[in-house]
């Protein structure tokens, strides 16, 4: 145990300065993708206190959807279009059909099941995660597939800018924007439009709110679609900027984002935000620390301890069961 | 109904079924089911009366001549692992349908039952020590690592808890396969290879080896396992933990001591888990990590829950139909006529079980027309590359049926299968008469998607079908195929 210890010191000394900076911007692009995520799951949570297992694998799905638009739009080696709009097609199309494979699985898995034991809809998320995860087995044949490396997509790997001489490429900042863009989109969204407005009034009390004339089910349906959404642009933009995509990606990353929006205190959405990138952060910094192998278990390991000692997370407000 | 202005319309009275469910006695919301005489209530009343042990005798006989009638390699992939997914399935419904916590880690025990047997019993560390004082230390080592997790979340509420537990099994996979510690100059978990080479299971010097003795002591292990269990689940403890199931607050407010009673659920199922591993790992003769990974875990759910939650029972029906239904879709597995037979056979039953019987008449005949319909269309406008193929099941006819294209054409086979998802979900979505005329496409696609991808993989489509399997059921029969439904009690 002290060797890893001594192994750490030593990692962190031979990386210095440059090292650190270089783990942080890794661990903030990481954590806004963690972030888009994590909102899903907290916006869910807020609204049906149910834990949408399923949400990882949504992202996986979007992720291949905007692999599979770029097999139709020629390939990666010979796209129809340019860079930009081979963009935006892409993130469109898999944003539309994120959205509506979560609004299909809300109405299949979880709608059903609106007033069963809280054990059942755990149990119909389960089903729909090996759902999920075995039909695109199924379907990529279990291969791994490729974004990036592709010369059409080798602008965005070239540095944009530097700080103190170390380079922050072009998907990156891509990645960071995009993510801010959407989340002050959901801001808005929540914040100053009716539908917000019915959604806060469905998470603060379900019935309450169906009484006072809020289509309750239409407004569930809307918030999966707005989080599947969200999980859909991110899977696009893992693709882009970590390339390797494959059927079991959604288990690890929605278990993460998971743990970004436990650690920001669940059904709070700027506590998803904080959290995604404190999560990506620390991941980052384990990752380059003490060693790749050690980063999930880091990770997992704060989910614990969050859990045990905060379970509210860092911005969420106290629950008291009332009877 | 002609509405007076000022005079609210009375609402609508809902359908009788529902009405006797909510807000009353769940013997007087039963009182229609006692009273039918319909062969299903007939069978399912002389169930219901025939004494327990009865039931139990009967399963013992009928198990017992099974290895008389079944070829070597059959009893070792359907008999032998049957049971010993029936024992775990027992272990896990200890947790899950008797106490009600959602336990993702399962398998972890499971593992930590293996791994202990294969240390102790192998050419690892040289010890050779016999089965009655290694199983036992496998299910102590088990149970212990199950009042840890037990006393780490017994804080924690459903969601939470089945996350942590999730944890817990990704954390063994991490430790046996990545971490592998180095004791005694060599790695404990053997890494990525697993540890191999385990002795056979021998107990007092008897040693058993071949499929026959393995499956007797495992008949004889799930005997005493259900037994043990029925016991439980009829004692105060029992009881205590179906107050829990249904109502932590309210049970503990009764002051059953809700968190001792969790931690005994865990310990419980632990345990039994660790007894399966050991046995698995006998059997195997051989620990790896990827033996206990997560799609074990959702093989044991699906019997569990397909059986019905608490129900002893229901657990051996759930093993027998998920096991065979696994195996006999495993590609290793050349059983296609039989694969063929329960596939399609399947189908025609589902179809045939609805109501009146004029639907089920109709939507077969016209899912056989449809497909003779699109087969000559397909036929007939491209060239033979389109319709040449041969059924992987078997079965000549069905080549002049569904459309089976040969070599490769351009993603045919997914666009079958994305086309069947979207169907299925189009077809949930119609009521009444539009919903049996979409089940006639929905079908033949099935059919499709079955002969050119599904049968093809077998190993994935169970994955598919069981994933499928426990949303169906959540959404349709929650309490699954013996399980006592719930009845609301406002």
């Amino acid at each position: 145990m002290h060797l890893l210890l001594f192994n750490i010191i030593d990692q962190i000394r031979s990386l210095g300065w440059n090292g650190a900076f270089n783990l942080l911007r890794d661990g903030v692009v990481l954590g806004s993708l963690y972030s888009l995520v994590a909102l899903g799951y907290t916006m869910v949570y807020g609204i049906l206190k149910l834990l949408n297992f399923a949400h990882g694998d949504v992202f996986m799905v979007g992720a291949f959807i905007g692999y599979g638009v770029l097999a139709q739009l020629g390939g990666p080696l010979a796209p129809a279009l340019g860079l930009a709009p081979l963009l935006l097609v892409m993130f469109a199309v898999a944003m539309l059909g994120s959205g509506v494979l979560g609004v299909v699985i809300e109405r299949f898995a979880y709608r059903p099941l609106r007033d069963a034991p809280r054990i059942a809809p755990l149990i119909s998320a389960l089903g729909v995660v090996f759902f999920l995860e075995s039909s695109v087995q199924l379907i990529t044949n279990s291969t791994h597939s490729e974004y990036s490396n592709f010369p059409v997509f080798g602008p965005l790997f070239t540095p944009m800018f530097s700080v103190a001489g170390n380079p922050v490429t072009v998907v990156q900042v891509l990645v960071v924007l995009t993510a801010i863009g959407l989340m002050v989109a959901l801001m808005f969204l929540v914040y100053r439009t009716k539908l917000g407005k019915a959604m806060r009034a469905t998470s603060f009390d379900r019935e309450a709110a169906s009484m006072m004339g809020i289509d309750t089910d239409r407004v569930i349906s809307a918030t999966f679609f707005i989080g599947s959404v969200l999980a859909g642009a991110a899977g696009v933009m893992y693709g882009l900027y970590l390339s390797d995509t494959y059927f079991f990606v959604g288990f690890l990353y929605g278990l993460k984002a998971f743990t970004a929006a436990v650690v920001g205190g669940i059904g709070s959405i700027p506590g998803a935000m904080l959290g995604g990138v404190l999560v990506g952060v620390v991941e980052s910094y384990a990752g380059g620390y003490a060693g790749g192998q050690w980063k999930d278990i880091v990770v997992f390991g704060i989910l614990i301890l969050f859990l045990l000692v905060r379970p509210t997370g860092l911005l969420g407000g106290k629950a008291i069961q009332k009877v | 109904m002609s509405e007076t202005p000022g005079i609210p319309a009375p609402p609508e009275e809902p359908p009788t079924e529902q009405a006797s469910r909510i807000g009353v006695d769940s013997w007087v919301a039963e009182s229609e089911g006692r009273r039918s005489r319909t062969p299903a209530a007939l069978l399912a009343r002389g169930w219901e009366s025939s004494p327990d042990a009865l039931k139990l005798l009967a399963f013992v006989a009928i198990a017992s001549s099974v290895p008389f009638w079944m070829n070597e390699g059959d009893l070792f992939i359907f008999g032998l692992f049957t049971l010993l997914y029936a024992a775990l399935g027992l272990g896990l419904n200890v947790v899950v349908g008797f106490a009600g916590l959602l336990d993702l880690g399962y398998v972890a025990f499971y593992g930590i039952g293996a791994y202990a047997y294969a240390e102790l019993s192998s050419s690892q560390y040289g010890i050779h020590w016999p089965a009655e004082a290694t199983i036992p230390i496998a299910m102590a080592a088990a149970a212990l690592v199950g009042v840890v997790l037990g006393f780490a979340s017994r804080r924690l509420l459903g969601d939470y808890l089945a996350i942590v537990t999730l944890f817990l099994g990704q954390a063994f996979v991490f430790f046996t396969n990545v971490a592998n510690p180095t004791i005694a100059g060599k790695g404990f978990t053997g890494g990525a290879n697993g540890i191999p080479q385990l002795d056979p299971l021998t107990f007092f010097g008897y040693q058993l080896t071949s499929t026959k003795q393995l499956y007797f002591f495992l008949l004889i292990v799930v005997t005493l396992l259900a037994t043990a269990l029925y016991f439980a689940n009829q004692s105060r403890t029992g009881r205590a933990w179906r107050a829990l199931r249904e109502d932590p607050l309210a049970a503990e407010v009764m002051s059953i001591p809700v968190n001792r009673l969790k931690i005994l659920a865990f310990v419980f199922g632990a345990a039994v888990a660790g007894l399966c591993g050991a046995i698995y790992a006998a059997i195997e003769t051989a620990a790896v990590s990827t033996n206990f990974s997560v799609s074990v875990l959702i093989i044991i759910y699906a019997i569990v829950i397909l059986g019905g939650f608490g129900s002893i029972a229901g657990v051996f029906v759930g093993a027998i139909v998920i096991n065979c239904t696994f195996e006999f879709l495993e590609p290793q597995n050349d059983h296609p006529e039989v694969k063929r037979w329960l596939f399609y056979g399947t189908i025609v039953l589902l179809i045939a079980l609805m109501k009146p019987w004029l639907k089920p008449v109709l939507v077969l005949a016209g899912t056989i027309g449809f497909g003779f319909v699109v087969h000559a269309i397909v036929a007939a406008t491209t060239d033979a590359s389109w319709t040449s193929g041969v059924p992987v099941s078997g079965g000549r006819w069905i080549g002049h049926w569904a459309v089976i294209p040969t070599g490769t054409h351009a993603n045919f086979d997914n666009y079958v299968y994305i086309g069947l998802v979207v169907a299925i979900v189009c077809t949930a979505s119609l009521k009444g008469w539009w919903r049996t005329a979409a089940l006639v496409p929905t079908l033949y696609l099935t059919a499709l998607a079955w002969e050119n991808v599904l049968a093809l993989n077998g190993g994935i489509t169970a994955f598919v079908l069981f994933g499928a399997m426990l949303i169906g059921l959540m959404a349709t029969r929650p309490q699954g195929l013996l399980g006592t439904a719930r009845v609301e009690i406002v």
